[in-house]
């Protein structure tokens, strides 16, 4: 699965104001809901379901990366938004260390292997030291657009 | 039990000097049987389970292959239910590495439910 395909451009901040976790998680969720992707009185629900998931176990994997997700009836596609931190957020990684990346991940409830190859996608990107170097260094929208249709038109790269 | 092969596999002799090291290899197909598939806390479980043995474990399917101890490229495999996934361990504990393993996946189908009804 591409990016383009699941990653809501207009849900993308540069520049978190959030410093903690579930600040974090709020702001991206806004922001999926200002690009009209979650109904607004969903933003409340999902933002709760996402941290109680997060609280079952983190989806910090180390690396300065978070992969906040959850599956909400608000959505009948998988759509992502993609947030950067400059201060580092506590995510309670595995790896102890700090948070500046975090893809928040919205599914369905009823398409399970589309929420797969979401998770397959980024994985297999973010395992790239390179690639996740630039995520960081992405300070506005469109460079991080450009990064992502980049990564999509080579999937090796 | 008739899809598991075990093996010994014997170090080059050149090598490994006068004394040939002998290593336990052991390799199965599991197939994914959860209703949600390989998603991120199955893939925790997998990786926690493959950790505690001394073997080096890989598991693959058609055109990936991942450390199993490393959770970024265990999801990588997003295998959804149905998915056959190859898991190969090599080292001292190999056998007992791939046994629990598969168990995890298709005994226990990581504590999750099977899929409802039409199964």
């Amino acid at each position: 699965m591409k990016f383009e395909e699941f990653v809501c451009f207009k849900a993308t901040i540069p520049h978190l104001q959030a410093t903690d976790r579930d600040g974090a998680i709020a702001e991206l969720v806004s922001a999926l809901v200002t690009a009209g992707e979650v109904a607004a009185e969903s933003a409340k629900d999902v933002t709760k379901a996402v941290t109680k998931r997060e609280n079952e176990a983190s989806t910090g994997m180390g690396k300065g990366v978070a992969v906040p997700h959850v599956k909400h009836s608000t959505v009948k596609k998988v759509v992502a938004a993609i947030g950067h931190s400059s201060t580092g957020i506590d995510f309670a990684s595995l790896d102890e260390q700090p948070v500046y990346s975090v893809i928040l991940l919205i599914s369905p409830l009823d398409n399970p292997d589309k929420h797969l190859q979401a998770m397959e996608s980024i994985f297999r990107h973010l395992q790239k030291e390179r690639f996740r170097k630039f995520l960081r260094q992405c300070r506005e929208p469109d460079a991080l657009q450009d990064l992502l249709r980049e990564a999509d038109e080579n999937p090796s790269w | 039990m008739s899809r598991t092969r075990v093996g010994l596999r014997r170090e080059d002799p050149m090598q490994m000097g006068e004394r040939a090291l002998e290593k336990l290899v052991c390799e199965t197909i599991v197939e994914i049987r959860n209703a949600d598939g390989l998603h991120m806390r199955p893939a925790m479980q997998f990786v926690d389970l493959a950790s505690r043995f001394a073997s080096d474990i890989t598991v693959s399917n058609d055109d990936t292959e991942a450390d199993a101890k490393s959770i970024m490229q265990m999801t990588m495999l997003a295998a959804a239910r149905g998915t056959r996934l190859r898991i190969r361990a090599e080292g001292p504990d190999a056998e007992e590495a791939v046994n629990a393993l598969r168990e995890l996946v298709e005994t226990r189908l990581f504590g999750e439910p099977p899929p409802e009804g039409k199964g």
